[in-house]
This record gives structure tokens, sequence and C-alpha cells, in this order.
């Protein structure tokens, strides 16, 4: 019998194309907090998603033990019968079932398939108190604020008798009070001998809660720090998260930076769901025409939800603020506004929000600038297929011809039909969001230099990306959000990983630090 | 040949449903003995399918968009309800008659697009209440009983013909109806053939373009000629392809066309492009409203009277007719010309099976099996092409 109750050895995990994880090893001691820190895509979930059996044995090369036994899961419920559960950043939870039956959901107190009620409220009641949770277990879960629904969650999880309990971003979502509750938890459970895998960005509360930490860069281990000695903070953490070379992936521009052309003010947004979530909180920050700006920041940091309120308001509600396009006050209430304003937003995930895949280039491409290229109601077609043409030439757009159905092309010349149908209706203002998720290195190289093109214009360029190199590489000043809020602005001479992933973690809301 | 079979494999989905209706018709002209295709019958299978075909095309824009409405039926029956008061009670002219009653299916679509449009619930649920809630309206105003007769020029609408030159036995106006509508389908073909070949388009091959053109100017003129034994061209089939055509340009054309497709392929990507999606939706049900009117209208023409039962099952016959024409459940894809022949595979069955003298309880249930067959036969063929992984 180890020390560890959990191995994982020599895993690699391959996506067609991708290498997701390259011999990747993980060892937690019994009753631990360990920590898994990484960028996003560095591989956390994947590793994790072969942990639970999400990706069952067979997919994956390597070898698992679990106090000291190996084991070859086939599907979540086999690994949920050791007492492995994970808890995922979004919950699991059916907001019209009460905490109770959410609680034993799958795992319902009953004989013979007839719920045994008495038992199901009893049990519920006892798992309750243990995660220090005062609700009425006949609650409806869509009742309860989100801070008390992660903890209908762990209770869940200790329903199905936990060993390892591994946490995906469980405060991502919570407010400071919550979040500290869940801390204590964590703690707590550790003193019974639970052990736990923590996945985080807010790397303060990594440091005060884990005993060790194991980072992963670029599907590697990098690392596994011990949090006993009490030599290791949170810049030594940064610097095994990010340390990597930066080739020449970026083509060569000279920026030609003109008049600020886009002002946002104190731009603050509420959840669309949950009115009294601020999701927004105070934004400010300004563009000028040729330059192109960045915003950097972890998942949940607000930044596509910053871009798509600005975008006629497509998200959020209760939006307050101020827009002013060179010098003179805006209203984007409507995504019409938006675009008759010089407004184009690229969104992130092109396959569901961006293309209609049914429809060919030549219609996706047409789709918003229509009207000119309309007499009177009735299309050009002419005028339609030159277009078209022009920027598949333009933009290189690897086709036979305009009239492929985009959803038989690659991410990379889907992309550029994204792209040609906003340069087609002609902005002042490109808002584009994770422009090159999902594609080859060759194509990112292509469609950066659009990018460049677009900036040299005299267009104002924001770019948001999860990418830092990306950033570092191509943009000439950047924002930093983490939680809602702007907490550092950097040039392009003093930007570097460290820097951005310190203002990425920091909570609270300072300005225009320097680098430390 | 080989060039022939991967054209036919690649247009499948294009030709399937007009290759399906040709097969129906010679089986039908087979098994009645020839009686399918004699003149008085081809004029009464227009004539009898007018009201779905005018309702198919309303319906087939709501399928695009991702819709449905199951209320069809009933908004025709309360439309001529209120037609036959207008005009046999209250004694209005036919002409202001019909206006009003199309402003009467254009308020009842602008109803129900509101709810479905801005307050988002379901067209299934809002079609449904719209479904019993006229089918109500027209019992009460209609007191449960019958309003007939209608006046004769209002009569004229489904029974009418257009009047010929001289009196001779073959009518001259459909025989040269036929042959403008031939020139004008060539010239219209060769000019998008030009344009296809000047943008590097593929196009079929020289000799299969001709033998394309050949056999549908003689379809065409098969069929006016047909009509011009009988009785010539019906005033039903003139308005019909007025619909046809000015709602196959609308889809094809226009913006707004290109609107309700966007629409009905991605939402949300429409939406973020700018369409504005809401009102797209409110006014394709006020469209399915006035359309509903229209095949009202036809409907108390030709049966000269207005009855409480009347459009029973319309709005089935309608959403099967635009299925079968190659509509997808899922919205975004579908074309008028689809549905019109969808409504016609029908129409042709219905006929057919009647002049057989095979049973209601059959025919339906023949009907049936047919639509899925369609459906399924769809699902085939998109499975074949993934586009989401």
């Amino acid at each position: 019998m180890s020390e560890y109750i959990l191995e994982m050895r020599n895993i690699t995990k391959e996506f067609p194309g991708v290498k997701a994880l390259s011999n990747v090893n993980l060892k937690i001691r019994e009753g631990e907090i360990h920590s898994l820190c990484g960028e996003n895509g560095a591989g956390k979930s994947t590793l994790m998603k072969v942990l639970s059996g999400v990706y069952p044995h067979g997919t994956y090369d390597g070898e698992i033990l679990f106090k000291g036994k190996t084991c070859e899961f086939k599907n979540i419920k086999h690994s949920e019968e050791l007492g492995i559960v994970i808890i995922h950043q979004e919950l699991a939870l059916i907001p019209y079932l009460s905490i109770a039956e959410n609680i034993f959901l799958g795992n319902e107190r009953s004989s013979r398939g007839i719920m045994n009620w008495n038992e199901t409220i009893t049990g519920a009641r006892e798992l309750l108190d243990k995660v220090g949770l005062k609700e009425n277990p006949n609650t409806p879960v869509g009742n309860i604020g989100v801070g008390k629904q992660q903890l209908v969650e762990i209770a869940k999880a200790l329903s199905k008798k936990v060993k390892l309990l591994i946490l995906d971003e469980p405060t991502a979502a919570l407010n400071e009070d919550d979040s500290e509750n869940l801390l204590q938890l964590m703690l707590e459970f550790k003193r019974q001998g639970i052990s736990c895998i923590l996945i985080s960005h807010k790397l303060n509360e990594v440091s005060k809660v884990s005993d060790s930490i194991t980072i992963l860069r670029d599907g590697q281990t990098i690392e596994t720090l011990d949090m006993k000695g009490g030599d290791v903070n949170e810049d030594r953490i940064i610097r095994g998260m990010v340390g990597r070379d930066l080739t020449n992936r970026y083509p060569e521009r000279t920026p030609k930076i003109g008049d600020t052309i886009l002002e946002v003010k104190d731009w603050t947004v509420y959840d669309e769901q949950r009115s009294d979530r601020k999701m927004l909180d105070q934004v400010n920050l300004h563009i000028r025409r040729g330059e192109i700006v960045g915003i950097a920041g972890l998942m949940g940091a607000g930044r596509t939800e910053l871009a798509m309120s600005i975008f006629g308001k497509a998200y959020g509600r209760n939006i307050s603020g101020t827009l002013i396009k060179d010098g003179k006050p805006i209203q984007n209430n409507t995504i019409t506004q938006a675009i008759d304003n010089g407004f184009a937003y690229v969104t992130e995930d092109r396959k569901h929000y961006g293309l209609i895949l049914i429809d060919d280039i030549k219609r996706n491409i047409s789709l918003t600038g229509l009207p000119k290229l309309a007499k009177g109601t009735v299309i050009d077609d002419k005028q339609e297929v030159l277009v078209a043409e022009e920027m598949r030439q333009k933009l290189k757009i690897k086709t036979p011809n305009i009239l492929q159905k985009t959803g038989n092309l690659s991410g990379g010349n889907q992309q550029k039909v994204v792209l040609s149908k906003w340069i087609f209706s002609e902005p002042d203002i490109l808002i584009l969001d994770e422009p090159t998720r999902g594609i080859d290195v060759g194509a990112k190289y292509e469609i950066y230099t659009i990018i460049n093109q677009l900036a040299d214009e005299g267009k104002g360029v924001l770019v948001i990306s999860s990418e830092l190199p990306e950033i570092l590489g191509i943009c000439d000043r950047i924002y930093v959000m983490n939680a809602g809020r702007i907490t550092g602005e950097v040039s392009r001479e003093e930007a570097s990983q460290e820097t951005l992933m310190r203002y990425m973690t920091k909570t609270g809301g300072a300005k225009h630090g320097n680098v430390g | 040949m080989e060039t022939l079979v991967k054209m036919f494999k690649n247009n499948i989905r294009q030709y399937g449903m007009i290759i399906a209706l040709v097969v129906i018709m010679i089986l039908f002209e087979i098994i009645t003995g020839g009686l399918l295709l004699k003149p008085i019958n081809i004029t009464n299978l227009i004539l009898q399918n007018s009201y779905i075909l005018v309702l198919a095309i309303g319906m087939v824009l709501v399928i695009i968009t991702g819709h449905i409405d199951l209320s069809v039926g009933s908004i025709a029956a309360f439309v001529g309800a209120v037609a036959a008061i207008m005009m046999v009670d209250l004694h209005w002219h036919p002409v202001v008659a019909v206006i009003a009653s199309l402003v009467v299916g254009a308020l009842i679509g602008a109803w129900q697009g509101f709810w479905v449009a801005y307050v988002k619930i379901p067209a299934f649920i809002v079609t449904l209440a719209g479904m019993l809630l006229f089918r109500g309206l027209t019992m009460i105003v209609l007191k449960g009983q019958s309003i007939a007769p209608f006046p004769n020029g209002f009569q004229k609408i489904s029974s009418g013909f257009i009047p010929d030159f001289g009196s001779a036995g073959t009518n001259i106006v459909a025989v040269l109806a036929g042959i403008l509508f031939t020139v004008i389908y060539i010239v219209n073909e060769l000019r998008d053939r030009r344009a296809q070949k000047k943008y590097n388009f593929e196009v079929v091959s020289g000799g299969l373009f001709i033998l394309k053109l050949v056999v549908i100017a003689a379809i065409i003129n098969a069929f006016t000629f047909m009509l011009a034994i009988y009785a010539g061209l019906p005033n039903i089939l003139i308005l019909l392809l007025v619909l046809i055509i000015i709602y196959s340009f609308v889809m094809n054309k226009t913006v707004m066309g290109r609107h309700i497709y966007a629409l009905g392929g991605n939402e949300k990507a429409a939406d973020l492009s700018g369409v504005k999606t809401k009102k797209v939706t409110f006014w394709v049900f006020v469209n399915m409203g006035v359309l509903a009117a229209i095949s009202g209208l036809i409907f108390a023409a030709r049966l000269n009277a207005a009855t409480p039962r009347a459009g029973t099952n319309f709005e089935l016959d309608a959403i099967a007719a635009s299925f079968i024409g190659g509509a997808s459940a899922t919205g975004g894809i579908g074309t008028v010309f689809g549905a019109i022949i969808g409504g016609l595979v029908m129409g042709v069955l219905n006929n057919g099976m009647s002049l057989i003298g095979l049973g209601v309880d059959w025919q339906q249930g023949i009907k049936g099996l047919v639509l899925l067959a369609a459906v399924a036969f769809d699902i085939y063929n998109k499975k074949k092409v993934t586009f989401l992984k």
C-alpha cells in the first residue's frame, strides 16, 4: 500500500491531429488537497475526463492506480463506484427538482423501482448538515443561489461515498463569502480524510488551501510543487504555467496609430438569467484607429460578455455606461444599430453563432451586407457572386467554388468566411473573439495577416484571446480582465506572460499597474 | 451515361420528388386505364387541390423558419365564414368583401406571430390554441349553420375559366399561354446558364441541358393543351401561378427571402449578423394568415357555401406537402416549388385512389406512409452529408 491514493502514470491522450496529453504524471497523497494549474487548453480538463472515465480505458495510453490497484474505467458510473467524484464547472443540477431529488439523482433511494421518500428526505438532511447548508430538502434547486447549489453538488458527491473529490473551477461563479465557505469545507473534508483535486484559475485560493500543486502546460506535466515548505508563492506558480518560447509565429507589422475611434465608459452589465449578478463592473477602455487592442483573461472573466454587450446588447441586461465613437456618444441598442454604427463582432463559436452551416459560402458572406447588394429589395445576384469571389481570393479561402456549404469547410476556412462577411459590411470597429480557436498553425498566420491589414486600413481592432502568446504576438496594447473588471492595462513593450497572468488572477480592480 | 448517373445522384434531392410524382402519375394512369390524365380530370386536379397548394406556399415559409402552423384550416374556415356574412348577409360587393377578408387573415396572422416571435411561445402551442380558437369562432359566427349561396362573381374565383377568343373546340388562350410560358422558361434557363458559366460554376453538359429544356417544354405544352381541350385555363390556376412565381422570387432573390432562410438555418448566427429575427418571424406568420384567408375564400367559392366544418385537416395536408417537398423539420431548408410538388403528390394520390374506388380508410393510411417515406428519404440523404461533427 503506497502513500498515494491516486497515481496516474504516463497518461497520453490523442485527438485526431492533436496530442492533448503527453506522458502526464499525477500523484495524489491520501487526504491532501492537490491543485492542478495551467493555462486554458493545458490539458487539465482532459486529464480529469480520463480519470473519471468520460474517456474510457482504451482511448488513452498509460495507467491509473487508485489505492494501489490498477483501474480501467469504462464510464463515469464505474469511477464513481470507487469513490472518485467530479464536480464540473457548469453544475449538473436540474433546477425544477428538489434538493433531495437532485442529491440522489441516478442513485435513488428506492426499492424495486418505487421511490422511498422518507429515506430520501432524511438522507438528504444528513448530507446537507455535513456540508453546512440549512435549506429544506424539498426546495427546488432553481430557487437557491449558486453558492448553495455548489454545496448541493458536494452533498451529492458525498452521497456516493466519495474518497477523491475533484472540483473544476468551483468558485468561478461564486462571490467572495461563498468562495471562502467552500474553501473551509474543503479543509474540513481533508480532516475527515477525503482527498481533493482542485482545478482553479484563482491562484490566491490555490496557494491558500493546497498541500501540493501540479502544473500542466501544453499537455505535459511541468512540475509538482510542495506547498508545505511555504517558499512557493503565486509568482512561482505563474512562472511554471507560462514558461515557454515564442518563435516567430506572427507577421511583422509597424502600427500606424491614429485618433481614438471608440471609448467605452463605465460599462456595467448584469447576468441575463440572474439579474442580481454583475457580470461586468465599470469597465473602461478605448481603441484607436489602426490599433490592435487585446483583451486577456481567463475563462469566465467576462471578455465575451463585454464584446457581446457592446455589440448591440447581444448579451446581458440592465446595461449602463456610454459608448463614444469618434468623439460622439452613440447608442448600440440593437445588433442592427451596432452594425449601422460600424461595429462587427466575430464570435468565438463560429459553428453555432457565426455561420449558417447548411448555407453556401456566398450566402454566408453576403448575409450582413445584403442591403448593399440589393436594388430596392431585390438582390443583385451577379454583384453577390463578384463580392464572394473577391473575398475568396483576397482571404485565400480554399474551396473549389463559392457554392460549397460552409459546414464542409475546415476551421480555418470557416473563420475566413466569417471574416469575409464582416469585412464586406465595412466596419470601423472589429471585435474578434478567439479568432484562431481550433485553427491550425498555417491558417493562424493567415488570419493574423488579415487582422493586421484591417488595422492598417485605419480600423480599430479588439482581439479577445485565451492564448497569451497570441495576444502578445499581435496586439499593440492589452487590457487584462478578471471577474468582470479590467485589472490591468499594459503596452506591447511592457507586456509579458508573467505580467498578464498576474493581472488575470488578480481579484479586485486596481488599474494601470506596472511590471513588478 | 456515367455522367448521367452522377448527375442523378447529385440532384436526387432536388429532382427526387418530381420523379416520384411522375412515377405515381404513370402508375395511376395505368391502373385507372387512362382516366387520370383525361383533360377533365387534369382540370379537376387543379380545382380540387388549389386551396391546399395555396396553404402549402405559406406553410413552407413557416417551416423554413423552423416553426409550424396548425391553425391554417381553422383560419381558412373562419375567413370563409366572415366572407359569407359580408357578402350574403350584409350584401357587400365581392371585391370589398375579399379585401376585408384578407385583412382579417393578416390580423389573425399578426396575432399568432406576436405570440411566437415576441413572447417566444412555441409555434406549436400558439397555433394549436389558434386551431381551437378559430374553429370555435367559425361555429359562433355561423351559429352552427351553413351560409349560402355566394354572389356569382365570387364563385367564379374557383369555378370560372379565362374567356377564350373564338368558340371553336380547342381553347386558343390556353395553347398560347403554354407557348408563352415555354418561351419565358427557355430564355430564363439560357440566361442562368450563361451566368453560371461566366463564374465557373459547374454546369450540366450541353446535350443534357437541351434534353432538359425539351422535356420540360413538352410537359408544359402537353399540360396546357389538355386544359385547352376541356374548358381552358381555370382562373384559379392563374392565381396559383402568380403566387408561386411571386413567392419563389421573394424567397430566392430578395433580402427578406434570404433572411427567412438564414433565420431557419441558424437563428443565433442570423441574429448576430444583423437579421431582425423577431420581425422576420412575425411577418412570416402574418403572411401565413393572408394565404390561409385566400385558401378559405377559394374553398368557400368552390363549395359555394361557408360551413362550420370547412378546412378540417387542411393544415395537415399543407404540412405534409411541405415535408414531402423537401422542407426540413429543423428549419432552413425548403422551397416553394418543392412544396407545390409535394402538394401535387398528395393530390394525385387522393385523386388516383378515388378514381379506382379505394375507400377513405385506405387513402388515409397510404398517404401517411407516403409522408413517412418521404421524410425518411430526406433524413437518409442528409446523413450522407454530415455538417456537424
